[in-house]
């Protein structure tokens, strides 16, 4: 099975978030940058698991420039296969779903899993794009999947519960929690990952859609009102009278 | 030029979130001049298609097919792509719900339109360019997305706006949609629904509680007051991980992210990670017994105090306060 594993690049969790120019530029410095948790965690770790039980290949891609090489040799050191990084800015979701997809069509996937969002701007937004750019079916929230037979068996969120699906393959498939545990590259894995094979390849022509126009970060933090553990009846009064939520 | 709202239905209901979607994109047309329009695909009643008029629907189009009744993203995609080009929609606007997240990129792709995922604000218009606000890095900052294509769609964060209701019903007219049987990839073998609780993405008011319960026999008074609050239960991601409480209570970055009106986190330190599935709620409540938990500074009200001490005072005061209200 050929599975293809999009990855990207985003602010460690505990990262403070700041803007430049005026409240247009993210900035960078001093953030930490890792792999996307939900990449990393369910989506890969799950394509390496399917892979050492049936065979087969994990390729990861990202859209990104030279400075994301770390993130893309931990992916060859969690069981990546073998890389692609297209070079270039990732400058919205169309444009990087139309790398992956341009990717994706030449090489025939058995499987495409993404992390259900990035967190840097939490939008779900690229495997739905990439599987209508494909014409593939698509199934997101996914917490457990297996593959027999070319048909994927999978088990998702919905409000209120979960469901199982089952889809022929290929399709696109969104990871989140509980699809894999997460791993932590060993040594082995470390030392094979220098030598296995990232291919940096030319971006293709692609629309951006959207732009980002201008930040905002939230006023300082709230004020906290305190109500004394006596006198809990004041609480239920202020979240009526004053908060208007009850 | 029209408006597009697609509407889920779950249990044969419209879904409370796409009530605020079906809102959201009635205020868009009027402040566009255009009609509202909704779509809805599967079997449910002519009486509660009807209701969407309250929001400001002039008129459902309905798919009246039993092949919706299960979420199919390419399927679905399919047919309210053909809907939103028959209607000669401008803007189609969904909800950032569980499907909403899978079909708004795909419909994206399918109608060429710059798209804005979990807006929480209407737009604002330059020209023929929308200016749509939404949060970005898990709540620590929020973003104007400009979407300057001549179609565009727009996901609604849930909870994010209050429909105001009005007592007008909307005209129902029937849509075919060209799918056929080969478009249908996905089977539903069976659906796990936990019954008797609200579902958590949905609800108003939220009850959480982490480790600061000690234990899972612990969690009675925590049921007990989301019950009488009509409130759902939720947790922290250490609590579900040694499985105190279930997975899909969890809230948090790896977990669900809420929007509830009114979020009460007993026994919760508030780390970043768990702020970031919470920070949007409207109001939050803190009970801990340690005045340095983190939490307290991302509250709107706290209490530094024992849980077993004051979650039994709070249900005995709320009791009286319903029998008052």
């Amino acid at each position: 099975m050929k599975i293809l594993v999009p990855i990207a690049k985003v602010p460690d969790t505990t990262s403070k978030i700041t803007f430049t120019e005026n409240n247009t530029k993210f900035n960078p410095d001093g953030v930490t940058f890792i792999m996307n948790p939900t990449d990393e965690w369910y989506a890969l770790v799950r394509a390496i698991e399917l892979k050492e039980k049936q065979g087969g290949e994990v390729v990861v891609i990202h859209v990104g420039r030279a400075d994301s090489e770390q993130v893309i040799r931990k992916a060859l050191a969690i069981g990546a296969d073998k890389a692609v990084r297209v070079d270039a800015d990732p400058t919205d979701a169309y444009f990087v779903a139309s790398q992956i997809a341009a990717h994706a069509k030449a090489e025939n996937y058995d499987l495409i899993i993404t992390g259900k969002e990035t967190i840097d701007y939490n939008s779900f937004e690229v495997g739905g794009m990439v599987a209508e750019l494909l014409d593939l079916p698509a199934v997101s929230l996914v917490q457990k999947l297996d593959v027999e037979n070319g048909v994927a068996n999978m088990k998702r969120d919905i409000e209120g519960g979960t469901e199982t699906v089952e889809v022929k393959l290929p399709l696109v498939v969104g990871a989140q929690k509980d699809l894999a545990e997460a791993r932590i590259p060993n040594m082995k894995g470390i030392m094979a990952a220098r030598t296995k094979p990232l291919t940096v390849s030319p971006a293709v022509d692609a629309d951006k859609l959207t732009t980002i126009i201008s930040y905002a970060v939230p006023q300082k933090a709230k004020e906290c009102k305190y109500v004394s553990p006596d006198n809990v009846a004041e609480l239920v009064k202020l979240l009526h009278e004053e908060a208007k939520v009850i | 030029m029209a408006v597009l709202s697609f509407v889920e239905v779950a249990d044969g209901k419209i879904k409370k979130a796409s009530v605020e979607a079906a809102y959201y994109g009635s205020k868009v047309a009027e402040g566009l001049g255009t009609d509202s329009l909704a779509l809805v695909l599967g079997t449910i009643s002519a009486d509660e298609l009807a209701t969407l008029g309250q929001v400001g629907i002039k008129k459902v189009l309905h798919a009246n097919d039993a092949r919706f009744n299960n979420f199919d993203s390419k399927l679905y995609t399919k047919a309210i792509a053909e809907a939103a080009n028959n209607a000669g929609a401008n803007v189609v606007v969904l909800s950032f719900s569980n499907n909403g997240k899978l079909l708004a990129p795909r419909l994206s792709v399918r109608l060429k339109a710059g798209y804005v995922p979990g807006a929480v604000e209407l737009p604002a218009f330059n020209g023929n360019a929308a200016v749509v606000k939404k949060n970005v890095f898990s709540g620590k900052a929020s973003a104007q997305y400009q979407v300057s294509t001549e179609k565009k769609v727009i996901s609604v964060n849930p909870n994010s706006l209050s429909p105001v209701r009005n007592t007008n019903t909307a005209a129902v007219e029937a849509f075919t949609a060209t799918v056929t049987d080969a478009d249908i990839t996905t089977t539903v073998k069976s659906v796990d629904k936990i019954t008797g609780t609200i579902p958590l993405s949905e609800a108003e008011i939220v009850v959480s509680a982490g480790r600061g319960l000690k234990g899972p026999e612990n969690w009675g008074m925590i049921e007990e007051l989301a019950r009488e609050m009509g409130a759902a239960t939720a947790c922290s991601r250490p609590v579900a991980d040694v499985d105190w409480r279930p997975h899909h209570e969890h809230v948090g970055q790896t977990g669900l992210t809420i929007r509830p009106n009114l979020y009460i986190a007993i026994g919760i330190s508030g780390a970043i990670q768990h702020l970031a599935g919470v920070n949007g709620s409207k109001v939050i409540v803190v009970i801990n017994t340690d005045a340095e938990a983190p939490f307290f500074k991302a509250a709107d009200y706290g209490i530094v105090g024992d849980a077993f001490q004051v979650v039994p005072k709070l249900i005995e005061e709320y009791k009286k306060f319903k029998a008052a209200h």
